[in-house]
């Protein structure tokens, strides 16, 4: 398994010397995004993510509970990954890995940070709240799993319907009212290899990369960051793939809004 | 980050509330071989962040499984103590953020550290955050990279990391935990200053592209001070070792 990694990492390696990638894309182009909506009805927002072979499913579920002690007049909001074996030979049943862990984080960070879910809409009364959990499935594995992940919870979230509550408590029949989101918030990732840095990386290309960079925007700032992998990246290279980042957000929120 | 609603005025006459500058460090001091079974450690109080790190290894890889015959690998866990905080009694534990940091924290030591020279082997660092202020992965990396040297373990660079926030308009250096609680932005670094390689970077809150340059350029140029501070810590454990045989 090793050998025909370390094979393919210098196939691309090579390619990108020659400016090329294995599936003809160029540096900074994305591979085919697919978005499907609501495709779990049981679950009060849904989305399947395509992103070339990387397949991400997010499922929200919208629960009765408390506020947290420190925000008593706000619901509240969760995330969480997993990779599931189904998706690929490397990864294994059991507790979350740390790479489940910082997926969820940064997914996390970035639409906390750009306040997409209004917090205060999900407050009911005094000491009961919606809480709201969003669950990421990783169903395929093919690299960039955080920018897949990313635009699954936030369209998850964007076509997400409230439960009612009534007479203390929710009623799940009727989900008509839309959960309020008050910003649109994706994700770039890039990756360095041999000195280069190409947008949405593939499994292989993850594979042959030193350092790995997302940066999560609304278009109009920068909303989260997080640097991977042990190599490093300049100031100058971060400023660049945050810019290119800001780019791409129009191209992605659409795909988001989209039907 | 939480609630912005009934944020203090951390700002003042373009004062932050504890007299610094926007640009101005907390004081940061550091002590160096401080554990004696460690095989290298390190002691760092930063503001009010007191924080212990250790090194053992190179060593045998256990659990044998995880050896990388072509490499050493690195191990890390950073972990705050259940005292650690004015507020919470926290979990002994790691929890998912300290899982996180504890990632993003050895990815930036394999970048320095001189993996090479020891195929099949393990570098345990430790990093137990006994006092917590905010800021404490960036304490946590600075004073790990002094155990690591104090180890005697080959780098490249000897790095270290700050944090750069953002509260209203000011962009601030080395937030403390009231400033982190209410500002708009966060973003640690761990930087290696010999070509200042950014190699730990996160951030969330709101940043424009001029910020986020403006921010990196605060940075590293608050490197020149801990890194400093970090040679001097290595360079007295020897001095005080010069002293001792004068004094004999």
């Amino acid at each position: 398994m090793e050998a025909i990694g370390d094979i393919k990492s210098g196939y691309i390696r090579e390619l990108l010397s020659k400016g090329l990638r294995e599936d003809s894309r160029k540096v900074s182009d994305f591979r085919s995004i697919k978005v499907a909506k609501n495709v779990i009805e049981n679950a009060e927002g849904s989305a399947q993510v395509d992103l070339g072979n990387t397949r991400v499913l997010a499922g929200v579920k919208v629960i009765l509970g408390e506020p947290m002690s420190d925000t008593p007049n706000e619901g509240t909001l969760a995330m969480s990954a997993e990779l599931l074996p189904l998706a690929s030979a490397e990864y294994e049943a059991g507790p979350p890995s740390p790479n489940a862990i910082e997926l969820a984080r940064v997914v996390d960070r970035g639409i906390r940070a750009g306040k997409c879910v209004d917090m205060t809409s999900l407050f009911i009364e005094e000491g009961k709240s919606w809480n709201v959990y969003v669950d990421i499935y990783v169903l395929n594995y093919d690299g960039n799993l955080f920018d897949a992940s990313c635009l699954a919870a936030m369209s998850a979230l964007a076509c997400t319907k409230m439960p009612e509550y009534e007479n203390g408590a929710e009623v799940r029949e009727k989900r008509v009212k839309e959960l309020k989101i008050d910003n649109i918030v994706t994700s770039a990732t890039f990756a360095k290899i041999n000195g280069g840095i190409l947008l949405d990386p593939n499994g292989n290309e993850e594979n042959a990369a030193a350092a790995r960079l997302t940066v999560a925007t609304d278009g109009k700032f920068i909303r989260a960051m997080q640097k991977g992998l042990s190599g490093s990246f300049s100031a100058k290279e971060v400023e660049e793939m945050a810019d290119m980042a800001m780019k791409k957000h129009d191209e992605l929120k659409r795909r988001v809004m989209g039907a | 980050m939480a609630s912005k609603a009934n944020r203090p005025d951390l700002v003042v006459d373009g004062k932050r509330l504890d007299g610094r500058a926007m640009d101005e460090l907390r004081q940061l001091k550091i002590e160096a071989n401080v554990l004696k079974n460690a095989d290298g450690s390190a002691y760092l109080e930063w503001g009010r962040n007191k924080v212990l790190a250790a090194v053992y290894g190179p060593t045998e890889t256990q659990p044998k499984h995880m050896a990388d015959q072509t490499k050493a690998i690195i191990k890390c866990r950073y972990q705050m103590a259940p005292f650690s905080s004015l507020e919470d009694h926290g979990r002994t534990g790691p929890n998912r953020r300290a899982i996180e940091i504890s990632k993003v924290t050895k990815e930036a030591f394999e970048n320095v550290v001189m993996l090479n020279e020891f195929p099949g082997s393990m570098i345990n660092i430790f990093i137990e955050i006994l006092q917590s202020d905010g800021g404490t992965r960036a304490a946590g990396i600075t004073a790990a990279a002094v155990a690591l040297a104090g180890a005697g373990i080959h780098m490249k660079d000897l790095i270290y990391a700050v944090s750069v926030g953002k509260i209203g308009e000011h962009l601030v250096l080395d937030l403390n935990m009231k400033e982190d609680n209410y500002s708009d932005s966060d973003m640690p670094m761990a930087i290696s200053p010999r070509n200042n390689n950014i190699l730990l970077l996160q951030m969330d809150g709101e940043y424009t592209g001029e910020e986020l340059h403006r921010a990196m350029e605060m940075a590293i140029e608050a490197g020149k001070t801990i890194g400093k501070i970090q040679r001097d810590a290595l360079r007295s454990v020897y001095t005080n070792v010069a002293e001792k045989y004068e004094s004999v």
